[in-house]
């Protein structure tokens, strides 16, 4: 079986290769649809004319097609959006900054309700752990760019929009040329220094700016830079230590809740395109899905004092092209592993598999918090996280002496080691740090965590 | 006086993860109802209703960067802070900006 590794890695990218063709194909099948209806739609009219029974196809001042109208009826039909929103949501850009658990959402209504032009901005690749919250993606996109699938879902559902695609990570170089092509930003990213840059960037353009958050079972929504409104340093003047900023990635999230979230966030730019309604601007949305409460309140204007968008602001283009966001925020973006431990004090995932297969005496303790733990671990391993070592450390001497004493029977007479593990071999490493300045000279952490365990000894171990 | 006091955006793991606590607190000392400030609060929520992690929740004598405090539903930066008077019945949030998405 060894053998066919190669094969079946062929076979997958021949059907990547292939899922992308499709996709490509139902675009042009879709465009061509949509543009033989137009063409039927015009035939028809002049074939009307020329029998001069009917007057030809009125010259409308709003300026939708019949197909427009009809496409759009139903919101033509709102008397508090009426023809006039529709024709201002036509004219209209937004950008959409990341393709993910807000964005997915936010594109589909945004690109459905008829926004004229809609950019996408996203680095990242789709993965199986995302189908769950970034619905505009499909199985067939996995390992392919977020954008490249968004905008395929977009064009799917709305062929008459022009859909533009950046395949590229949002930064100071490039933000300013991109979001000034828009009348409105919409930020559906997932961490801090990439709040604070596009802010910053759209109180330099004065753009109004649509943020939403959801972490967990919560969300948060507001419209920044509006009509003389706060940004987003206006309310968080200094950034949170980097402790209180967690990624969905660690500390999960239910997937329906950034999806209300992302639902609303089309709701205000779309209020904000067709100029219609109240944005939610001085005003802020917290969603609390476990309580099933949704509450909205004041919050403060713009600062005078903001170093951004206040008075005396000597915050320019030049400033902000230069400005380094993660050592403001101290949030990395491209997060390196931590190396806090000597060589001495590590081993490797392949290591460890030996040392089990020695039968060597040890104690694998797993430093994950519980509910991690319950998903999946590693066979005779002792959970206590790391949260709670210090005041659980006497199990760990315990199960030491358990080993031990089993250990005098067999004639043996080393002493067992104790060998540490996490997710991803981070806070692994604390755990061990910490247990040596306790004296617990054995301890080692397995380099990597169970993410390397299953990429270098058991692909079978599922990971999350 | 009673309050009621709400934890959000992840601040509540940081009091038993309980989100909403009804509680009365004692004026302190000498302190007339209507001297009861935000800053009197905080000091009595960091005594009781804190049982971890303390940074988390302030940095010096206020909230840290990056929490919102709701005086009945108001941004107490309109209500003057840690000046703004509470009274009884006053609700009052605490709540975590959320970054994630």
């Amino acid at each position: 079986m060894m053998s066919n590794g190669g094969d079946s890695s062929e076979i997958i990218r021949e059907l990547e290769e292939l899922k992308l063709k499709k996709a490509d194909i139902e675009h042009r099948i879709s465009t061509l649809e949509a543009k033989l209806q137009d063409t039927a739609a015009v035939e028809r009219y002049d074939a009307v004319s020329n029998g001069d029974s009917y007057p030809t196809a009125p010259e409308l001042k709003h300026g939708l097609s019949p197909d427009q109208i009809y496409r759009y009826s139903r919101q033509l039909l709102l008397p508090s959006f009426a023809v006039e929103g529709q024709s201002n949501l036509l004219k209209s850009s937004v950008l959409v900054i990341g393709a993910g658990g807000l964005g997915s959402p936010a594109l589909l209504y945004l690109a459905a309700c008829g926004v004229g032009r809609l950019g996408i901005i996203d680095h990242d690749v789709v993965e199986l752990n995302n189908m769950h919250r970034q619905i505009i993606h499909t199985e067939a996109f996995i390992g392919h760019p977020k954008v490249k699938s968004a905008a395929t879902a977009c064009r799917s559902i709305n062929s008459t929009i022009k859909v533009d695609e950046y395949v590229e990570a949002l930064r100071t170089s490039n933000a300013l040329e991109i979001l000034s092509q828009y009348d409105i930003i919409v930020d559906a990213t997932d961490n801090p220094p990439s709040r604070y840059m596009i802010s910053d960037c759209c109180v330099l353009l004065g753009k109004p700016l649509v943020s939403g958050a959801a972490l967990g079972m919560e969300g948060q929504l507001t419209v920044y830079n509006h009509n003389g409104g706060p940004c987003y340093r206006c309310l968080f003047p200094t950034p949170p230590p980097t402790s209180a900023c967690q990624r969905c990635s660690d500390s999960g999230v239910l997937g329906v809740v950034p999806g209300v979230i992302g639902c609303l966030q089309a709701l205000e730019t779309i209020k904000l395109a067709s100029m219609v309604g109240e944005p939610l601007s001085e005003r802020m949305l917290l969603f609390d899905a476990l309580s099933a409460r949704m509450r909205i309140v004041k919050i403060r204007g713009r600062s005078s004092q903001c170093t951004v968008c206040g008075d005396n602001s000597s915050f320019n283009k030049q400033t902000f092209k230069d400005f380094d966001y993660e050592d403001f925020t101290q949030f990395p973006l491209f997060a390196g592993p931590l190396n806090l431990l000597p060589a001495e004090s590590r081993i490797s995932s392949t290591e460890f598999k030996e040392i089990l297969q020695k039968k060597e005496q040890h104690v694998l303790l797993d430093v994950r918090p519980s509910h991690h733990y319950k998903i999946v671990s590693l066979p005779d391993s002792l959970n206590i996280p790391l949260a709670n070592l210090e005041a659980r450390l006497n199990e760990l001497t315990s199960a030491l002496k358990e080993k031990e004493d089993g250990h005098v029977n067999t004639g043996s007479c080393t002493n067992p080691s104790v060998y540490v593990v996490c997710r991803r071999g981070n806070d692994s490493q604390r755990a061990v740090q910490y247990l040596r300045e306790l004296g617990f000279d054995s301890a080692k952490d397995i380099i990597g965590g169970l993410e390397a365990w299953a990429a270098n000894v058991n692909p079978n171990f599922p990971t999350y | 006086m009673q309050l009621t006091l709400e934890f959000g955006g992840g601040l509540e793991l940081l009091c038993d993860s309980e989100k909403i606590h009804k509680v009365n607190v004692d004026l302190p000392n000498g302190a007339e109802s209507d001297d009861f400030t935000m800053k009197h609060l905080l000091s009595w929520v960091r005594t009781n209703l804190i049982k971890e992690r303390p940074e988390m929740f302030m940095k010096g004598d206020t909230v840290r960067p990056g929490v919102l405090v709701l005086v009945n539903d108001c941004d107490w930066e309109l209500s003057g802070q840690l000046d703004t008077r509470i009274e009884e019945k006053d609700v009052i949030v605490f709540i975590s900006t959320l970054h994630g998405g």
